[in-house]
């Protein structure tokens, strides 16, 4: 039980995905602008990383590793994501059309989302089970999310300010991010037994 | 000269760091020291320009229907073959760059450039383009560990500049990414202004 209290927690604060592993940047830079939208992103990739690490890591495990193919989990781990992305983006669309208005437009932009096929590679490279890899994967979405809403608080706020001419738009957003990465820090402190 | 224009256009007009802000995820996560910025910039431009090239060798007998995953595939092939090389012959650099190596595969840079240069260009002015970009994306990641490594630990490529007790390691972890970057696009902001 600790040990997936420690994977949630050092997942979601301790080593969040943006802050302090550098994954999935470029959602968080480019879908932060709008606080409704950030929600809906985060919401987005928690579904789609949640089933892709569960699926890769059955095809690692059952596939991969016993017919001895390890050198083909990159090419092998993005074509499931991308398959699934267009597979859930169809099902979705038939199954339930309130949740595909509320998510679709997110879907195609999660297939080259570093952070999900990252996860994917994290879960096989840390040998955890298939549990612990699914806990693992849903907290990381959680820590993206969180991350995501923050900044996209931030982001509303800074339109209203008068910022200099050459810092407008991606520097003084990332410089935010940079401090806001600071704060994060903070939560190095934290130690669980495990 | 059509060659040698290409190639600028790729380092200044559409530097994809500074300029398209793209792949984001390995410039920030891999710019600690300027030796692991350019090392992670020279393996991108290495399956950067063969991507190219085989992309735009292919593009006569690709459906369009069928184009991104097809890229996908190319992309993912050379990323297995860099990987294999890197475990091979450079095992500590391999450890170093880690997860951003096989992560090359959802670099935005490479889809990026096959859909919107290589698929429409010649094998040869492809690969100007690949070397172009590549060399942008590499002088970019150098030039952010260069300034992280010097503020952090007071030296550019392991030379000492100044004692190491005046620098900050804030700038060597992660909110120092964010905030050197923000500050180095503003700057070439400034000067593609003036």
């Amino acid at each position: 039980m600790l040990a997936y209290i420690s994977i949630i927690v050092s997942a979601i604060f301790v080593n969040n995905i943006v802050f302090s592993q550098f994954l999935g940047i470029c959602p968080f830079m480019g879908v932060s602008r709008k606080l409704s939208s950030a929600v809906g992103m985060g919401a987005a990739v928690t579904f789609v990383m949640a089933f892709a690490t569960c699926v890769t890591w059955i095809l690692q495990t059952y596939l991969l590793v016993p017919f001895g193919l390890q050198y083909m989990q990159t090419i092998a781990f993005i074509l499931v994501i991308a398959s699934l992305v267009q597979m859930l983006e169809i099902v979705m669309r038939k199954v339930a059309p309130a949740l595909y208005q509320a998510l679709g437009v997110f879907l195609p932009l999660i297939t080259t989302n570093c952070a999900v096929l990252g996860v994917a590679i994290l879960v096989v490279q840390k040998e955890f089970n298939l549990l612990m890899s699914l806990t693992y994967a849903v907290a990381t979405a959680v820590g993206f999310t969180m991350a995501l809403v923050i900044f996209a608080g931030i982001r509303q706020q800074l339109d209203l300010v008068d910022v200099p001419r050459p810092m407008r738009g991606t520097a003084i957003a990332l410089i935010c991010a940079g401090l806001l990465a600071m704060a994060f820090m903070g939560f190095a402190g934290i130690s669980i037994p495990s | 000269m059509d060659f040698l224009r290409i190639i600028y256009n790729g380092i200044v007009r559409e530097n994809p760091t500074f300029v398209l802000l793209l792949g984001m995820c390995p410039t920030l996560g891999t710019t600690g020291s300027a030796v692991t910025g350019m090392s992670m910039g020279v393996a991108t431009m290495g399956v950067l320009i063969c991507s190219n090239m085989s992309v735009s060798a292919i593009k006569s007998v690709v459906p369009s229907a069928v184009r991104i995953p097809v890229y996908i595939v190319v992309i993912a092939t050379f990323v297995s073959v860099l990987q294999m090389l890197m475990a091979a012959y450079l095992p500590s650099l391999n450890a170093t760059l880690g997860i951003f190596i096989p992560l090359i595969v959802v670099n935005c840079i490479l889809l990026g450039r096959a859909e919107a240069f290589a698929s429409r260009n010649s094998v040869l002015r492809s690969c100007a383009d690949g070397i172009g970009i590549g060399l942008g994306f590499t002088l970019a990641l150098t030039l952010l560990g260069a300034v992280r490594e010097l503020l952090g630990t007071g030296r550019v490529f392991g030379l000492e500049v100044y004692p190491e007790q005046f620098g900050s390691l804030a700038f060597v972890l992660a909110p120092g990414a964010f905030i050197v970057l923000g500050l180095l696009i503003a700057l070439f902001n400034c000067i593609r202004k003036s």
